[in-house]
């Protein structure tokens, strides 16, 4: 009766194009763990002082803050938006911390502000995006400038320098001593797993992809776009405030550059996880594994010496190469495979 | 009914066409089409939705290429491998929704794909505007060469598009429904324009479903139906109502299955819908089991009415009911958990997520039912999926396949699929069947006989006549965003539809 296939034997010589597709992925992320471990390797050659736990341990620090904002914007870029302002959010965020602080408020509270302040400045983001249906890369790109401009004017040429040490430990403290894991590693780590689980386990990842995929499709089916956007925007508000309340702990001060150029790194982390500007593609284990080669190679380059700038040279390469390879190989293949038959 | 064509001169037909045939896999969409147009002739060709009049204008342009049958141009036969080939043969065509550039200048879009150069091999810009503006003036447009485009309304941007096929000196400009957009004034406008190409010498294949333009402007007409040719002659020799019965003159029924149209209690209510310009005063009832049909032409509100319904859109006014109760339906989330469901018109951008599997698809309108709490249960969901792959007879691979690998037909009955997941009381069916092949489309059919058959109540909208003519139990007709006509099945007739959406019936029984 039914012309559906379920022989074993037509499925396994034909895999179905998802199959192929998640195999692709699966390659993705293959050359992700090959890049890392080659990376690992290598700083373990050129630096006796790489596999040391504590500098490892230090080395987290250095990327934990970007990290954790990167995780909402991975979900951003896979149903097509972007956003820009995060950097500024964490600058706005560090500054209203830094206010309340000098007003004597408590180290809790003043999480508890950078959560709100951060999560509101989301909030406006995606009023705009969502309810205005203005495009996302326009209305971030505007409230960079909007909310960075309000920490520049507001501090001046000053920095708010007084944090109490009990809010200064909470960016500068271990979960546990041994192996001695950082607090905003520890925090990445729990969101990373939760994010995962989110995106490909439950029912709003699915929604997530769908939106990607095609967001007309996904709003004749019953799923909420517009509100689905909203949200998202709200979240990278919230976790922006998160990682501003971590940066401004662990450095201890609050200036009107504070994160400059961060919303580039993490825009980087993502696509190299392999998460598509076109929508609709992309894994939390892809941008996790994106993290941490990002992260070996710097710490692995300032181990023996390079500059930052420098740093930054190597990674916009490493960046390049990685998005353009596997592309110039399937076309060579290709090309090698219409040249022969 | 055929009529040869008379021999006026000597001189070869500027384009003669000789049993062409065109079949895509799993139909014949053209069959022994052959008819010639002469200079200084207005040819109508005329036939219903998916008769295959489009078809036959991309293979004119050189879209598609023809599987059997001859084309000859000037009294030699040709072979167009591209559209610039049928460019250069001297075939234009001027499209319904002209695709152009908004925001380049009139001379820029006349002359697109063919800019002049100087001597030095930059872009002659002088040369072209003389020349675009010497074409507006022979137009005689309101406004010149480089007036940017996004300034014009849709009848100027028809003149744009005719000036372009005079730029290429085109001895055949084809028409695709150039009124269907257009305002009474400016049909008036474009019909004496199509008087001059006339006057020049050029020959016109001008399609169009409104017969009152058609009487007015055309020497010849062709007719298809079913990809056939039924017909063609003089428009002289014809009246209106003859055409009529050609485009529609078939027997409707042997080939829908026979329901029993056993017609339950009320269950859908809908009252005096109305938006600010698409449709207004949509009123009806639908009842347990009943298939609802909803004919109009493309423009007539059907499609963007029943989207209102459904959530999709706002409506200014107007009250839904459904078992009696009023309901307020804000957004398609609204409307499912009402009992609606909506497959919509164009499968690819609005119906389907290509990339997402067979079982993603399918599940994708009713997620919470295959969730337990926030996580989806795979089982259920390839459970679901399996059953709709069985019903159906889908043919995949296997139920992880791309939605975008199936064919057409396939990929609708996974679409349909997925709203049969939801369970819906009321099943909204916008083109179930367009494009889709003749199999696909009985299973489609056979499948909405079952469901009433089960209580679900059909709105069937189509501009495929035999569909909804065989398909439903009462069927209302649209005109410019109105229902101008309600009639049963028993009263229905092809002739009565056909002019109730052609607008010329002007009595509104609504």
């Amino acid at each position: 009766m039914s012309q559906f296939s379920s022989s074993p034997e037509s499925g396994a010589v034909h895999a179905g194009a998802a199959t192929r597709l998640r195999g692709l992925l699966l390659r993705w992320e293959t050359a992700l763990v090959l890049l890392l471990a080659a990376a690992i390797a290598v700083n373990s050659v050129i630096s006796p002082y790489f596999l040391d736990i504590y500098n490892l341990s230090d080395a987290t620090t250095n990327f934990s803050e970007q990290a954790i904002v990167a995780l909402p914007m991975t979900l951003l870029i896979l149903v097509g938006e972007i956003d820009l302002s995060v950097a500024a959010i964490i600058a706005v965020v560090s500054l209203a911390i830094g206010v309340c602080s000098d007003q004597g408020m408590a180290p809790y509270g003043l999480m508890l502000v950078g959560l709100a302040v951060g999560a509101l400045c989301g909030a406006f983001n995606g009023a705009l995006v969502a309810g205005l249906r203005l495009p996302s890369i326009v209305v971030t790109i505007g409230t960079m400038s909007l909310f960075r401009g309000i920490a520049q004017v507001a501090l001046g040429d000053q920095a708010i320098t007084n944090y109490a040490p009990e809010f200064q430990s909470f960016g500068q403290g271990y979960v546990v001593s041994w192996p001695p894991v950082p607090n905003s590693f520890a925090l990445f780590l729990g969101l990373a797993l939760v994010f995962g689980v989110v995106l490909h386990r439950t029912r709003y990842g699915r929604a997530l992809y769908a939106i990607g995929n095609n967001a007309v499709a996904a709003r004749f089916s019953g799923l909420n776009v517009a509100r689905t956007r909203f949200v998202l925007f709200v979240m990278s508000g919230l976790l922006c405030g998160l990682a501003s309340v971590l940066l401004t702990a662990r450095i201890g001060s609050t200036r009107p550059n504070i994160a400059t150029g961060w919303e580039l790194s993490i825009v980087t982390m993502v696509v190299l996880g392999g998460v598509s500007f076109e929508g609709g593609k992309g894994t939390i284990p892809g941008v996790v594994l994106a993290i941490f080669i990002l992260g070996t190679i710097t710490w692995g380059l300032s181990l023996v010496n390079f500059a930052g700038i420098e740093i930054s040279v190597v990674i916009g390469a490493i960046l390049i190469v990685t998005i353009a390879a596997p592309l110039v190989l399937k076309r060579l293949a290709r090309r090698f495979a219409s040249g022969s038959s | 009914m055929t009529i040869e064509p008379m021999v006026d001169s000597n001189e070869p037909p500027v384009l003669a066409l000789s049993g062409v045939c065109k079949r895509f896999p799993g139909m014949t969409v053209l069959q022994g089409v052959g008819f010639t147009l002469r200079r200084g002739e207005v040819t109508a060709l005329i036939g219903e939705n998916g008769a295959g009049k489009s078809t036959l204008v991309k293979i004119l342009t050189g879209i598609y290429g023809l599987d059997e049958g001859e084309i000859c141009v000037g009294g030699q036969s040709v072979h167009f491998a591209s559209a610039r080939a049928a460019w250069a043969a001297g075939i234009t065509a001027i499209h319904q929704e002209p695709v152009m550039f908004d925001e380049l200048s009139v001379a820029e879009n006349v002359f697109m794909g063919h800019m002049s150069v100087t001597g030095a091999g930059l872009v002659d810009w002088r040369g072209m505007q003389d020349r675009t503006n010497e074409i507006l003036h022979l137009l005689e447009a309101g406004f010149s060469a480089t007036t940017p485009l996004k300034l014009l309304g849709v009848a100027e941007k028809h003149l744009v598009e005719i000036a372009r096929a005079l730029s290429h000196d085109s001895r055949v400009v084809i028409m695709d429904e150039p009124t269907a957009a257009l305002s009474t004034r400016e049909v008036d406008d474009l019909i004496r324009i199509v008087g001059r190409l006339k006057a020049q010498g050029r020959a016109i294949l001008f399609i169009s479903h409104k017969f009152e333009e058609i009487f007015r402007i055309a020497d010849r007409w062709v007719c298809l139906r079913d990809g056939r040719q039924v017909g063609s002659g003089a428009i002289a020799d014809v009246t209106s109502a003859d055409l009529v019965k050609l485009m529609v003159g078939r027997s409707i029924g042997n080939v829908f299955p026979t329901r029993e149209t056993a017609v339950g209690e009320p269950t859908l209510q809908v009252d005096g819908l109305s938006n600010a310009t698409e449709f207004a005063d949509l009123s009806f009832v639908l009842h347990k089991g009943e298939i609802l049909g909803l004919y109009g032409l493309v423009g007539s509100g059907r499609s963007e009415a029943l989207q209102a319904l459904f959530g999709l859109s706002r409506p200014t006014r107007g009250v839904i009911r459904i078992d009696g109760k009023v309901v307020a339906i804000h957004s398609p989330a609204d409307a499912i958990a009402a009992g609606l469901a909506y497959v919509p018109e164009d499968r690819q951008t609005q119906g389907a997520v290509l990339a997402f599997s067979i079982v993603e698809n399918v599940t994708l309108a009713s997620l919470r039912r295959h969730s337990s709490g926030a996580f989806l249960m795979r089982d259920r969901e390839t459970a679901t999926a399996r059953s709709v792959a069985e019903r159906f007879a889908v043919k995949a691979r296997n139920l992880d396949q791309a939605l975008g690998d199936l064919s057409g037909g396939n990929q609708q009955k996974v679409v349909i699929g997925k709203w049969i997941a939801t369970n819906p009381r009321i099943l909204i069916l916008d083109e179930p069947t367009k494009g889709i092949d003749i199999g696909s489309k009985a299973a489609v059919h056979a499948f909405m006989a079952e469901l009433t058959a089960a209580g679900v109540a059909i709105i069937l909208i189509s501009s495929e006549l035999p569909e909804v003519m065989g398909m439903s139990d009462s069927i209302l007709v649209m005109h410019e965003g109105r229902v101008v006509r309600r009639l049963t099945r028993a009263e229905a007739t092809p002739e009565l539809i056909v002019t109730a959406a052609a607008g010329t019936l002007e009595s509104n029984v609504a």
